[in-house]
């Protein structure tokens, strides 16, 4: 079960109307710039919460 | 032919050429086996690559030179639409983290170097191996043809013309792979990837400074977007399907070419390959901040006669000539890395799924390396060629005939890994039907990576390689249900 942690970036990420706008700004990036780079750290986080759990379970 | 070249930038370019070039023919030494004369040392390196080893080593010939040029000079063109590559190159890493640990142990197990191993090893068929191995070979070519585009940029960047440093740096190139094979791409990875690094930081960080900061540059583009009338800083309504469905659609191609795979199976292990598809998105977040280049252009008011040049020109006028040098060195460099990973993943396939099955069956583990290394000097000058000889957009658009097939070898790859349902005569017909149709497709829309169709709720416009998969996939299925009907047919053509 744990391992659909790793569907989530494939939704975040193909769900493009929802990102696909300029507010809120951050840093000066538009929302659809910060959203997807944003989804990079998190991405590896998710894959090492699943890397892990694998790990524990042998 | 000197003319115009500013000295401290290419005195800057030359010596890091110069260091890399001797770290190539160094590596045959390093981490050293009992002889090179064999396919896994040559062309896997012995499969020991670490953790650090294949981060870079991947991270090197995934993020090639032509991404650096090519990816922010699609974004000062289009915009929004040119950072698809952003989301393609994160969704793939859950991806090689839950099929790639699989693949290279069934590899290790059995002694696969290659695609066509692994399928030959699951479905026993050589046609379906001969499929495989011939969609990887010629996916690959245009793509090194790429490499050398982008290491032609480069070169002309720094103000010297003509064809003579091109031709001169592929052979140099092809000479050290020939005598090191994957240990070279790997040595030189680290100064590439450090390199590249280096330069992109810089970039991101003073280039803003002096145009007024992030929010400066995302104004100036979305200016420049509306005076030209096209494009823009957000995705049109038209564009959001056709940015979805190619950052999909290359996301599952990225690691069936056979270079990427070659760094997957020269890896130690499948914790290697996981470790790395949480690390490997450092090189992700470099790619957005590098593409964002493509709008720096726009803020700093490049005019351009290419796309192409507009990270050349960005350094050029933001950087002392010596940094703009040590740019173009990597990005020269960074061409390097990746054309002698694919030359060895094509060499691998040729000599393992051709020559050893229809040439000589009996070929000892030398011979092997031996053939592999001539094929691996035959590609490069194929590419080589091809790039002199022919015009560039035929380079391009093979390069997107390619991402289109090499996709249509997935099911034959990645179903056998899962699932013993499908026979070969069905994925064969898939690979077949997906790889004629996606071709027929993406030639009557005048080699475009887009699709139109209507599913009733008015056109859309899709990428063909994904189209042609479910299409692949659908013919598969179809006639693995038709041949389970017929059993007594299909065991005595098994027996035959």
């Amino acid at each position: 079960m744990i391992r659909l942690l790793l569907l989530l970036p494939f939704i975040g990420l193909m769900i493009v109307p929802f990102y696909n706008i300029r507010e809120p700004h951050l840093f000066g990036f538009p929302f659809f710039y910060w959203y997807q780079l944003a989804w990079v750290p998190l991405t590896s986080l998710l894959t090492y919460i699943v890397y892990r759990r694998l790990r524990r379970a042998g | 032919m000197l003319a115009n070249v500013d000295s401290a930038a290419f005195a800057v370019f030359l010596a890091l050429f110069i260091l890399v070039t001797g770290m190539g023919f160094v590596a045959s030494r390093w981490r050293k086996p009992e002889t090179l004369a064999h396919l896994d040392e040559w062309g896997l390196g012995g499969r020991k690559f670490g953790t650090w080893i294949t981060w870079f080593l991947v991270g090197g010939d995934f993020y090639t030179a032509y991404t650096v040029i090519a990816v922010p000079a699609l974004v000062y063109a289009v915009g929004a639409y040119g950072f698809f590559a952003l989301p393609y190159t994160i969704i793939v890493y859950p991806f090689v983290f839950a099929v790639m640990p699989v693949l290279w142990k069934v590899a290790k197990e059995r002694g696969y170097v290659t695609a066509g191993d692994v399928v030959r090893g699951a479905y026993g068929s050589r046609g379906l191996e001969l499929a495989v191995a011939a969609t990887g070979v010629l996916a690959t070519m245009p793509y090194i043809a790429l490499q050398l585009i982008g290491m032609e940029v480069a070169i002309k960047a720094l103000g010297l013309h003509g064809e003579i440093p091109l031709v001169l740096a592929f052979l140099v190139l092809a000479l050290y792979t020939y005598s090191s094979g994957l240990r070279a791409p790997a040595l030189i990875a680290f100064v590439k990837d450090i390199m590249i690094y280096i330069v992109v930081i810089a970039a991101i960080a003073i280039v803003p400074s002096k145009l007024g900061g992030y929010g400066a540059i995302f104004t100036a583009a979305d200016a420049a977007f509306a005076a030209k009338g096209s494009g823009g800083i957000l995705l049109s309504p038209a564009q959001i399907v056709p940015y979805a469905s190619l950052a999909l659609g290359s996301a599952l191609a990225a690691f069936m070419y056979p270079h990427t795979l070659t760094g997957i199976f020269a890896s130690s292990g499948g914790n290697t390959i996981r470790k790395n598809a949480m690390l490997l998105p450092a090189y992700t977040l470099l790619l957005g901040l590098l593409a964002l280049l493509g709008y720096m252009g726009h803020a700093a008011g490049l005019k351009l006669a290419s796309n192409n040049d507009v990270v050349p020109e960005l350094f050029k006028s933001l950087f002392p000539s010596w940094f703009a040098g040590f740019a173009f060195a990597a990005i020269a460099i960074g061409a390097l890395v990746p054309a002698a990973v694919m030359s060895i993943g094509a060499a691998n396939l040729f000599t393992r799924n051709f020559w050893k099955v229809w040439v000589d069956p009996k070929v000892t583990p030398a011979g092997e390396a031996k053939v592999a290394k001539i094929t691996s000097m035959l590609v490069k000058v194929g590419a080589l060629l091809a790039i002199l000889l022919m015009p560039t957009q035929f380079a391009l658009d093979l390069q997107l005939l390619g991402g289109l097939w090499i996709l249509q070898t997935l099911p034959a790859l990645v179903f056998g890994l899962y699932l013993n349902w499908f026979s070969s005569t069905a994925l064969l017909a898939g690979w077949a039907v997906g790889l004629a149709g996606g071709s027929w497709l993406a030639w009557s829309d005048g080699l475009k990576p887009l699709h139109t169709i209507d599913f009733g709720m008015g056109p859309v416009a899709l990428y063909t390689g994904l189209l042609a998969l479910a299409l692949n996939i659908v013919v598969a299925v179809v006639v693995n249900l038709v041949l389970k009907r017929a059993p007594q047919e299909r065991l005595s053509r098994e027996a035959a």
